[in-house]
C-alpha cells in the first residue's frame, strides 16, 4: 500500500495512530490527581515531541544510512525559524510560505556546507560542520543583528509590512500563525470525568508534517538510494574503487537532512513565532545527536523514540523538586528519606542534564542500536517467538 | 607596529591554552586512538582545582573582638582564615595570596588520578569500537562532569585572583624603544605564556629524551610490534592518558585567574580546541602546538578594531574560517602524516 510493503505500511499505521490518539495516550491521569505531573498531553510539548521527532528523522538520514556524523545539525533548524519568521513578518502569517521557504533557505544552506564539508569524511567531516555551526551561531548573536535580531531574537512587532495579510489585528494585537484560516494556536479542550483532552490545531498540523515526513523517509530507506547510502556507510572505499562517485550521493543525503531539520525549525516558528540564536548552538546539535542514538540510530522509528523520550523525561524531570521528593519518599525513615532525596535531587530539576549525560553514556556504552535494540533484545529474551514477530514490525537497523 | 607586537602578546596566553589542551588531546589520540571529548572538561576541572584550594584556604573562623564594634554597636566579628591561625598572619596571608601557584602541586595528584579512573573505567571499553561512539560516549561524559561541577559551584563565574606580586603590568614598550604605555601586557598573562612553554618543552624532552617517551613514541608509530617485543604497552598508554588529563589539568589552573572558572569554560575550549587538533594534523604533537599558537594569535588579530572595521563580525569566526580554509587546501592539518585517521 501506498509504495510499502505490509511491514512497513503497518509502522507507518502505528505511527499515525499514535500521533493521533497522542492527546489520549499522553494524558492517563486525570487532571485533578497527584498523578497529573506525568502528563505530557498539553499541546506545547505535544508539538515539541512532534517536531523534534521530524528533526531526528531527517538527522537520520544522513547518520544512520550514510555514518556521517555532523555536530552542526541545528545550524539548519536556526536557519529554518528564521527564515519562517521573515516570512510571516513579510508576507502573512499563513504558515505554508513560512515552512516553504523555511525549506528551500536550510536545504540550499544546507548545499554549500555539505558541499565543502563532504570533502572529508570521519572526525574531520564532524569538527568541519561544528565550525560552521558555531560559525553560524557566532554571525547570528554578533554581525547579522539586523536579520537575526541578535541576542533578543527575532520577533513579530505591530509595525510588520504583512503586505498579504494583516499589519495588525482589529484589537490592535499582533495577528496569529494559521493554515488558510485554522488559527495554529486554537485548542479544544475535551472533559470526560477527571480527564481533560487536548487537541490542538498546531499539533495536528505538526503530526500530518510528521507523518509525511515519515513515510518519505520509510521510500528513502526502502529506495535504491537509500541501498546507495547504505554501501557507503559500510565501506565507502570499495564504492570508489568500483568506480562509484558517491560524493553527489552523500550529498544529496546531507542536504536531505538540512531539509528536514529546516523543515522542524519553520514548524517551530510556526506554532510560536520567535527564533533565537541559541537554537543554532552546538549543544542543540548534540541534543538531536543523542535523540537519534537513544532511539537506535539506522532505524525508522528509532529517532522518533528518541525525541519522545527525551523531551518527555526533559519536561517531567525539570518539574520535580525538593517537595516533590520529599512527598514520595515520606513513608520512609527520616534518615532514609533524607539521604534518597539528597541522591535524587542531584538528578532531577536543573539537574535534569546530569542524566541526560549519563543516558547518553550508558546508552553509547550497553545499547549501542539504542531504545530499538533494546525492546528487540528485551523481546527475544521474553519469547522467542514473540521476538521474530517483533523485528517483523521494527525494521532493522542499517548495517 | 606596536599595535601589531601588542596582538601578538594578546595572543599568546590563549594560544597558549589552546596548545595545551590540543597537545593532551592529540597525546591521547596518538597513543590510545581515541577521540576524547571530555578533553575540556578536564581543563574545566582543573580551573576547579584552583578555585577548590582558594576556597579551602580561606576557611575561617569567628572570633569577637571586643575593642572594636560595628555600625549596629554590636562587638565586631572578625573573621581568621584556619591557616593564619595556624601559621601566623603573615605566613598565612602569603600561603592563601600564592594560592593558585600552589593549586598547581594541588591539582597534578588529583589530575592525573582524574584520567586514570577515566581510562579505566571507560575509555579502555572503547578503543576497539567507531569513532563515533567514541566522540559520543565523552561528549555523555563531559556533560555529567560539567552537571556536577554546577552543582557544587554554581553556574556563575568564580573570581580566583592571581598573587598580589603579579598584579599589574609589565611595560613592553618602554623597554623595546616605543613610547612609555603603547604595549602594556599584565605579569600573569606572561607567566602563563612561560609557563606553557616550559610543560610543552617538558611533554616534549619526556618523549624525546627518556627510555619511557621512547617506547611510547614506538608504541605510538606500531602498537603490535611493540607488543609483541613483550613491553605492556596498555599500561604506558594509560600513563600518558594521566599526563594528558595533567597537562590539561595544569593549562586550567594557572588560567583561573585570567578568566573567572564557570561550569561551561570547559565546552567552550573544547570546540575550538578540536578545531586547533584538526588544523594542526591528527596525532601531530608539533602541529597541535603550533596551530594553538597560530590560532590564538589570529583571534587577538581579528579582535583589533582597525580589521574589525573592514569586515565587521570577523573576531567571532576567524578560527572557524581559518579552520575551513586550512582544511580544504590541506586536508591532512598542517603537520599531519599520511594514514592518520583516514578513515
Amino acid at each position: 500500500m501506498l509504495g510499502l510493503n505490509k511491514k512497513d505500511f503497518t509502522l507507518l499505521l502505528i505511527v499515525a495512530a499514535l500521533v493521533v490518539f497522542a492527546p489520549f495516550i499522553l494524558n492517563p491521569f486525570p487532571a485533578d490527581s497527584a498523578m497529573a505531573q506525568f502528563n505530557a498531553g498539553y499541546p506545547d510539548l505535544m508539538q515539541r515531541f512532534v517536531i523534534f521527532g521530524i528533526f531526528a528523522i531527517g538527522f537520520n538520514i544522513l547518520f544512520g544510512l550514510t555514518g556521517y556524523l555532523s555536530f552542526g545539525h541545528a545550524a539548519f533548524l536556526g536557519v529554518g525559524s528564521y527564515s519562517a519568521v521573515w516570512m510571516f513578518k513579510l508576507l502573512s502569517m499563513n504558515i505554508v510560505p513560512a515552512i516553504i521557504l523555511s525549506v528551500i533557505v536550510s536545504g540550499l544552506f544546507a548545499m554549500l556546507i555539505g558541499y565543502i564539508s563532504l570533502r572529508r569524511t570521519g572526525i574531520y567531516f564532524s569538527i568541519l560542520t561544528l565550525a560552521f555551526a558555531e560559525m553560524s551561531f557566532r554571525l547570528a548573536y554578533s554581525v547579522l543583528t539586523p536579520i537575526t535580531n541578535g541576542e533578543t531574537g527575532l520577533q513579530l512587532t505591530l509595525d510588520d509590512p504583512r503586505i498579504l495579510g494583516e499589519t495588525a489585528t482589529a484589537t490592535g494585537s499582533i495577528p496569529v500563525t494559521n493554515f488558510f484560516g485554522i488559527e495554529m494556536r486554537a485548542t479544544e479542550v475535551m472533559n470526560v470525568g477527571g480527564w481533560s483532552f487536548q487537541f490542538n490545531n498546531g499539533y495536528y498540523m505538526c503530526a500530518i508534517v510528521l507523518l509525511l515526513a515519515f513515510y518519505l523517509a520509510i521510500r528513502i530507506f526502502r529506495s535504491p538510494f537509500g541501498m546507495m547510502l547504505r554501501a557507503v556507510k559500510s565501506n565507502q572505499q570499495r564504492m570508489n574503487y568500483t568506480g562509484l562517485n558517491t560524493k553527489p550521493y552523500t550529498l544529496a543525503a546531507f542536504v536531505i537532512s538540512g531539509m528536514y531539520a529546516g523543515l522542524a525549525g519553520g514548524l517551530m516558528a510556526s506554532m510560536d513565532p520567535l527564533a533565537g540564536a541559541e537554537r543554532m548552538q552546538w549543544t542543540a546539535s548534540g541534543e538531536v545527536v543523542l535523540m537519534t542514538i537513544l532511539g537506535g540510530a539506522g532505524t525508522l522509528i528509532g529517532p522518533v523514540l528518541g525525541a519522545g523520550f527525551i523531551k518527555y523525561f526533559e519536561n517531567i524531570f525539570s518539574k520535580i523538586n525538593e517537595q516533590v521528593l520529599h512527598s514520595w519518599f515520606h513513608a520512609l525513615p527520616d534518615g532514609i528519606e533524607n539521604a534518597v532525596v539528597w541522591v535524587l535531587e542531584h538528578f532531577v530539576g536543573s539537574g535534569w542534564h546530569l542524566t541526560l549525560g549519563l543516558l547518553f553514556m550508558l546508552v553509547v556504552t550497553f545499547l549501542p542500536g539504542g531504545l530499538v535494540e533494546g525492546g528487540q533484545r528485551l523481546g527475544r529474551l521474553l519469547r522467542r517467538k514473540d521476538a521474530e514477530k517483533k523485528t517483523a514490525t521494527q525494521s532493522t537497523p542499517a548495517e | 607596529m606596536d599595535a601589531i607586537i601588542l596582538q601578538i602578546l594578546n595572543g599568546l596566553d590563549k594560544g597558549s591554552a589552546y596548545a595545551l589542551i590540543a597537545l593532551g588531546l592529540t597525546l591521547i589520540f596518538g597513543t590510545l586512538g581515541v577521540v576524547n571529548f571530555a578533553h575540556g572538561a578536564l581543563f574545566m576541572i582543573g580551573a576547579f582545582c584552583a578555585v577548590s584550594l582558594n576556597k579551602l584556604l580561606n576557611l575561617s573562623f569567628e572570633t569577637v573582638d571586643p575593642t572594636r564594634t560595628d555600625f549596629l554597636g554590636n562587638p565586631l566579628k572578625v573573621k581568621t582564615p584556619y591557616i593564619e591561625g595556624w601559621f601566623g598572619p603573615d605566613l598565612g596571608h602569603a600561603i592563601i595570596d600564592w594560592s593558585v601557584p600552589l593549586a598547581i602541586l594541588f591539582s597534578i595528584p588529583i589530575m592525573i588520578a582524574v584520567g586514570f579512573i577515566m581510562e579505566r573505567g571507560l575509555i579502555k571499553h572503547f578503543y576497539r569500537r567507531p569513532h563515533a561512539d567514541q566522540i559520543l560516549v565523552t561528549f555523555g561524559l563531559a556533560i555529567v562532569l560539567q552537571e556536577l561541577i554546577k552543582h557544587y559551584y554554581g553556574a556563575n563565574p568564580i573570581q580566583t585572583p592571581a598573587p598580589d606580586a603579579f598584579k599589574g603590568s609589565f611595560d613592553f614598550g618602554a623597554m623595546m624603544g616605543f613610547d612609555p604605555n603603547t604595549i602594556i601586557y599584565p605579569y600573569w598573562r606572561m607567566i602563563y605564556f612561560a609557563f606553557a612553554a616550559v610543560i610543552i618543552g617538558g611533554v616534549f624532552a619526556f618523549l624525546q629524551f627518556t627510555t619511557f617517551g621512547m617506547v611510547v613514541r614506538a608504541g605510538m608509530a606500531d602498537r603490535e610490534t611493540v607488543g609483541l617485543l613483550g613491553i605492556n604497552i596498555d599500561k604506558r598508554f594509560t600513563i600518558m592518558f594521566g599526563l594528558a588529563a595533567a597537562v590539561a589539568g595544569l593549562a586550567g589552573v594557572m588560567y583561573a585567574p585570567i578568566n573567572s572558572p564557570n561550569y561551561h569554560m570547559g565546552m567552550d575550549f573544547l570546540v575550538l580546541s578540536f578545531v586547533v587538533v584538526v588544523v594542526g594534523g591528527m596525532g601531530s604533537l608539533p602541529g597541535a602546538v603550533a596551530a594553538g599558537f597560530l590560532l590564538g594569535i589570529l583571534e587577538s588579530f581579528a579582535s583589533m578594531n582597525e580589521i574589525k572595521s573592514i569586515i565587521p563580525g570577523i573576531d567571532q569566526i576567524v578560527i572557524y574560517v581559518a579552520a575551513i580554509v586550512i582544511l580544504l587546501a590541506r586536508p591532512r592539518g598542517l603537520l599531519g602524516r599520511r594514514g592518520v585517521m583516514e578513515d
